[in-house]
């Protein structure tokens, strides 16, 4: 029982990071029709800004203040440089599809590539808060207290997307946006705006991810954003591009089957489980979660 | 290679299209090029900064023979990508397949060269037969999802060093495997690097075979336009599992051959990183022609490596950081030229270059497939 709840937590905790990453990536494939590979990156990015941020508390670095701090710095940081490349580079390529997701393969590669020749190749320790690494004994397991923060963490981006998309006037437009992105051109609403907040929006989440994957890992490391953002494009893909309620439920499934999976298997076999579902997936409804289920919220 | 009319409908600006008149030159130069490239062990070129050492030395024959297999490598992915119009995100796979399928049955089931060879290429064209008749299903996006997954499920099966048969993270030498005289030693680099260039064109042979074929024409115009090709009485999935059959087949081929140059395999072969970078290269040389993805191939290689090197040099260590660190990380340099060739140079290295040839009156309009897979992809 202890093992299941334990497995069951840590699970959760890793769907949250799925979430953040793929919330993201859905809604501006949802949005804009673009594909993000540079997402990783973002988050790769913000997690490093994140540590560094931190890192220059020296012995106060595992204070909460400091740890706040480094949340919004990667947050800040992932969505500014979202914005900048959405407005240096993808808004050049509008309604080119194929060439905004090579321009976003191609910064992904660079941005990587910097921040391994600036902080090194080698995973670097994180600071957190005591509290973080202590245990929180539930239903006779001990889980790891920085399992609970994502899972929190996680929830509560997704209910604040949630007002976000279902009550407010950008969460209106962004939502036509995914049902029929030239009909609210059409309506004079400026659409390169919300594409720019879109892209946005999502680089500052994955920021977020960043600090928060750094802190499930407890280290930072140059691939850490491309190896999360695998699993992420299979949750989008799962719970439908476009969809951040689908993709908060495939998050949790994903993550749940593949810790399971790891632990009741072997190694390694909860990756192979998570692959053979997106194709059962994909083969049961091959149009259905990407041609039809657009509805957010 | 015969054109005929409809063909001209169904074929892409981008695509090489033959004149009357030019018909006898473009075999020339081709054979004339094969023949410089097969003499270069024997000569004694030297192109300092580019290559390492002289042509004859075993360093640069390994690094040109490499070369000749990414660019072969890229030219099987523009079969796929360019010509039918299929965005694969696991293409990496095959040819991790031909590398690590081979280097297993030779290293770990000692077997002898030909039947590893003759199995390793059936099981490569056989799984890519098989996952391409399961994710051929979908379309778009959600197929380069698909190819993506299984791709993944095979970079995890190396990197998990399944069955104690990958070597894992180490990879996989050649050290003991039962290998013809000729294919070992430092002195022998020479016939490795006539096998790549055979191998080369083997690939740049059969793919080009492929286009100019019927199935060739269909392929084109399955990414043009589907519809069409349907009311013809044409199933495209069938088109598009023979473009997947075809290209996973030979770049299973430069999979082993690439085993044979670098005496191992390595898991940075498997993972979806690779095959992105092979995304670049066909971009980089220029969508649509076989021989522009061969150069984007040997291009980004040859840079990788020799970005390496300098990034090595101590002409950089001296370097304040804010120069220091862009300089000496060769995929930056590299992400960087991309992003500035798909910003600016729209037709890669060769559409540039027809684009210059076409304003200096000679002829041939600028690739503009891009833009039109672009246009495919939003509908």
């Amino acid at each position: 029982m202890s093992t299941v709840v334990l497995l069951a937590v840590t699970g959760l905790g890793l769907g949250g990071l799925y979430f953040l990453v793929a919330s993201g990536l859905s809604l501006i494939y949802g949005v804009m029709r673009i594909l993000n590979f540079a997402h990783g990156a973002f988050l790769t990015v913000g997690g490093y800004l994140g540590y560094e941020a931190g890192h220059r508390f020296g012995a106060q670095a595992n204070s909460w203040p400091v740890f706040a701090l480094m949340l919004v710095v990667g947050t800040v940081a992932g969505g500014l440089l979202a914005v900048l490349v959405e407005l240096l580079l993808i808004r050049r390529l509008y309604e080119r599809e194929i060439e905004q997701v090579l321009v976003t393969v191609g910064l992904g590669l660079a941005a990587v590539a910097l921040v391994s020749g600036s902080w090194g190749s080698d995973a670097r320790t994180f600071p957190a808060p005591r509290w973080m690494a202590r245990t929180t004994s539930i239903f006779g397991a001990d889980v790891p207290n920085l399992r609970f923060a994502c899972i929190v963490a996680a929830v509560l981006v997704l209910l604040g997307l949630q007002l976000l998309l279902g009550r407010t006037r950008y969460g209106l437009i962004i939502r036509a946006g995914v049902e029929n992105r030239s009909m609210v051109a059409a309506l004079g609403i400026d659409v390169r705006r919300t594409f720019t907040a879109v892209f946005g929006l999502g680089g500052a989440l994955a920021g977020l991810g960043g600090v928060l994957t750094a802190l499930y890992n407890s280290t930072v490391s140059p691939g850490m954003g491309d190896s999360l953002l695998i699993f992420a494009f299979i949750v989008v893909v799962i719970g439908g591009l476009g969809s951040v309620t689908g993709s908060a439920v495939a998050a949790a499934g994903v993550a749940l089957l593949q810790q399971f999976a790891n632990y009741y298997a072997s190694a390694g076999i909860g990756d192979l489980t998570v692959v053979a579902a997106l194709a059962v997936v994909l083969l049961l409804r091959p149009s259905g979660f990407v041609g039809r289920q657009v509805r957010l919220a | 290679m015969t054109v005929t009319d409809p063909a001209r409908v169904a074929s892409p600006p981008a695509a090489p299209r033959r004149r009357s008149g030019r018909g006898l030159i473009r075999p020339a130069v081709v054979v004339l090029v094969t023949v410089l490239l097969a003499l270069l062990p024997e000569l004694q070129v030297q192109l300092p900064g580019v290559l390492p050492g002289p042509t004859y030395t075993a360093g640069t024959e390994q690094l040109l023979a490499g070369c000749l297999l990414i660019g072969a490598l890229a030219v099987t992915y523009n079969l796929l990508f360019a010509v039918t119009g299929l965005l694969s995100f696991g293409h990496a796979l095959y040819f991790a397949i031909g590398c690590y399928g081979f280097a297993i049955l030779l290293q770990r089931e000692h077997w002898a060269i030909v039947p590893a060879a003759v199995v390793t290429l059936l099981i490569g064209t056989l799984a890519a037969v098989l996952i391409g008749l399961v994710s051929l299903r979908v379309t778009g996006i959600a197929f380069a999802m698909v190819t993506l997954a299984f791709a993944q499920a095979g970079a995890v099966l190396v990197a998990r060093n399944t069955g104690n048969l990958t070597g894992g993270e180490e990879g996989l030498g050649l050290t003991d495997a039962k290998l013809p005289a000729a294919l070992l030693g430092v002195d022998n680099t020479q016939n490795l690097y006539w096998l790549a260039l055979a191998v080369a064109a083997v690939v740049l042979a059969v793919v080009g075979g492929v286009v100019g074929s019927r199935a060739g024409h269909l392929m084109r115009a399955v990414r043009e336009n589907e519809l069409r090709v349907r009311v013809l009485g044409v199933r495209p999935y069938l088109v598009r599992l023979l473009s997947f059959g075809v290209s996973g087949s030979l770049a299973t081929l430069v999979g082993m051959a690439y085993l044979l140059v670098q005496g191992g395999a390595n898991p940075q072969i498997t993972t979806s990183s690779f095959t992105l970078t092979l995304l670049v290269m066909v971009v980089l040389g220029g969508l649509g022609s076989r021989w522009g993805a061969m150069l984007g191939g040997v291009l980004y290689t040859l840079l990788d490596q020799r970005l390496g090197v300098l990034a090595a040099s101590s002409g950089i260590a001296g370097l304040p950081a804010p120069l220091r660190v862009p300089l000496s990380q060769p995929a930056f340099l590299l992400g960087l030229l991309f992003v500035i060739v798909v910003l600016f140079l729209p037709g890669g290295i060769t559409g540039s270059l027809a684009r210059l040839a076409g304003r200096a009156g000679l002829g041939a309009r600028p690739a503009t497939l891009l833009a039109e897979l672009s246009k495919a992809e939003a509908e």
